[in-house]
């Protein structure tokens, strides 16, 4: 069942038109990777799911983008609920300077969760979900920025899994990791896609053939294919997309 | 020109000349025939140990191109046909050193002639024409070319079952001769097999240029 819709989306950055008549539809439990050069269009793409780029001076959008079947973008939509139910995973780990339990129990407190119990048990649920509960568990209280890299981006996911999303944007979740811990992300990533629909934008084709199930090339700010992941990496549809992948581009 | 191109492009020449031994050792085997050329023969056994090498060479570049490169779409259905036409190509030399030496060791006794009777050298005549045109549909990526060449197959495929027949008369004719006449229809059954491994490569042509698998009936798009 299809989860997130793209009808005719367009984006701009002011004079810049970003993303041009994006149509695509994402079903749900699935992994979904985007894929394309720099400057392509796959990252705003992807942060207007959570609007993110609402923040950016001179954005603008056309057509309509539905998650569960909703506009994203309808006037009454309240962002945190929004980003509650759109998580996102950024490139570089980014956990607050709290202890490893305060920033995956963070969320949880601003959203009103005052029982201590279930803080306890959401805590740990999302940390085990992150697989990182065995490696943390003796040491909840220390300081985030003692966990390796690879542990931070973990705490990171555990910190947007404890707030019950149904989807999670992954903006390079490893581009900033060594292979073991690469390795364990995308480990995590095919576990977690029993539960939620994971989009991720990657530079790395191996890992876009590796983790997902569907891949999405973009380019100059167009959706040139999209199709099943094996379809992308052994026989594309287009030349473009071929010659991105084998590294012929340009 | 990318890395991946570099290597792409030395191994399709590594293949090529592959080719071109495995065509050139059946030119051989066939004149080391009509002559009874017994140190002919023995060029085209010592020359296989050179198809076997070049087998391994090949194997090695496409392990390293997998593992270094990590080919995808249509350079890793290249590396994956490449591995499979090398297996058929030795194959091929298997079967010519096996007629080299049945030549070696029948040179000096006139039963080899009963050969022709067998169409022996037809069927040589035939597996070269289509490794020559293999060549030159795998230098041109030329799909239809290979397909045309599988063709060429039946000819083969006639002669081989016509073979049983031809042994019968001559073990009739010749009881004395029944060892030659025996090891002569195993030839042609050998020679027979050349065929299919040559269809066999324009099924890997094929799968490498358009993404469509021939094999076993099939002819679909892969995907």
């Amino acid at each position: 069942m299809k989860i997130i819709e793209a009808i005719d989306v367009n984006a701009y950055y002011g004079e810049n038109h970003a993303l041009t008549n994006i149509n695509i539809e994402i079903k749900e439990n699935t992994v979904t990777a985007f894929i394309g050069p720099s400057g392509c269009g796959k990252t705003t793409f992807l942060r207007m799911m959570n609007r993110m780029n609402d923040y950016v001076e001179g954005f603008r959008k056309e057509g309509t983008l539905l998650i569960d079947g909703k506009d994203v973008y309808r006037k009454k939509v309240k962002l945190e609920e929004l980003r509650q139910h759109v998580g996102m995973v950024f490139q570089r780990p980014n956990p607050f300077p709290k202890s490893i339990f305060e920033n995956v129990a963070y969320g949880l407190r601003i959203r009103g969760v005052g029982n201590k119990k279930e803080i306890e048990e959401r805590v740990e649920k999302s940390l085990k979900k992150a697989a990182l509960w065995s490696e943390v568990k003796d040491s909840l209280h220390k300081s985030a920025y003692s966990l390796s890299g690879g542990q931070q981006q973990r705490l990171c996911i555990a910190r947007t899994l404890a707030v019950k999303p149904s989807i999670i944007l992954m903006d390079e979740p490893a581009s900033a990791l060594d292979p073991l811990s690469t390795s364990k992300i995308e480990e995590l990533i095919a576990e977690l896609k029993q539960q939620y629909t994971i989009v991720i934008v990657t530079h790395n084709m191996q890992q876009a053939s590796r983790i997902s199930d569907h891949t999405a090339f973009f380019y100059l700010g167009s959706l040139i294919e999209f199709d099943k992941t094996n379809v992308i990496f052994t026989n594309p549809a287009n030349k473009q997309t071929e010659n991105y992948i084998t590294g012929r581009f340009g | 020109m990318v890395t991946l191109d570099i290597e792409l492009k030395a191994l399709k020449e590594n293949l090529l000349e592959m080719l071109d031994l495995v065509k050139d050792q059946l030119v051989k085997g066939k004149k080391a025939l009509e002559n009874s050329d017994e140190n002919l023969a023995k060029e085209v056994v010592e020359r296989e140990k050179r198809v076997n090498a070049l087998e391994l060479a090949i194997d090695k570049d496409c392990e390293n191109i997998l593992a270094l490169h990590t080919p995808v779409a249509t350079d890793l259905r290249f590396v994956l046909a490449t591995i499979k036409i090398c297996g058929d190509l030795e194959s091929i030399g298997d079967i010519t050193k096996g007629l080299a030496r049945f030549i070696e060791k029948n040179s000096k006794k006139s039963s080899l002639q009963l050969s022709d009777r067998f169409k022996i050298g037809d069927m040589i005549d035939g597996c070269i024409t289509m490794l020559e045109d293999m060549g030159e549909a795998i230098r041109k990526e030329d799909t239809l070319l290979a397909q045309k060449i599988s063709k060429k197959d039946s000819v083969l495929n006639e002669i081989n079952k016509n073979a049983p027949k031809v042994a019968a008369e001559l073990i009739k004719d010749h009881p004395e001769k029944l060892e030659v006449i025996l090891k002569l229809f195993t030839i042609t059954r050998k020679l027979e097999r050349i065929g299919d491994f040559i269809k066999n490569i324009a099924g890997e042509v094929v799968f490498h240029i358009e993404a469509r698998v021939l094999k076993h009936g099939k002819d679909k798009e892969r995907g």
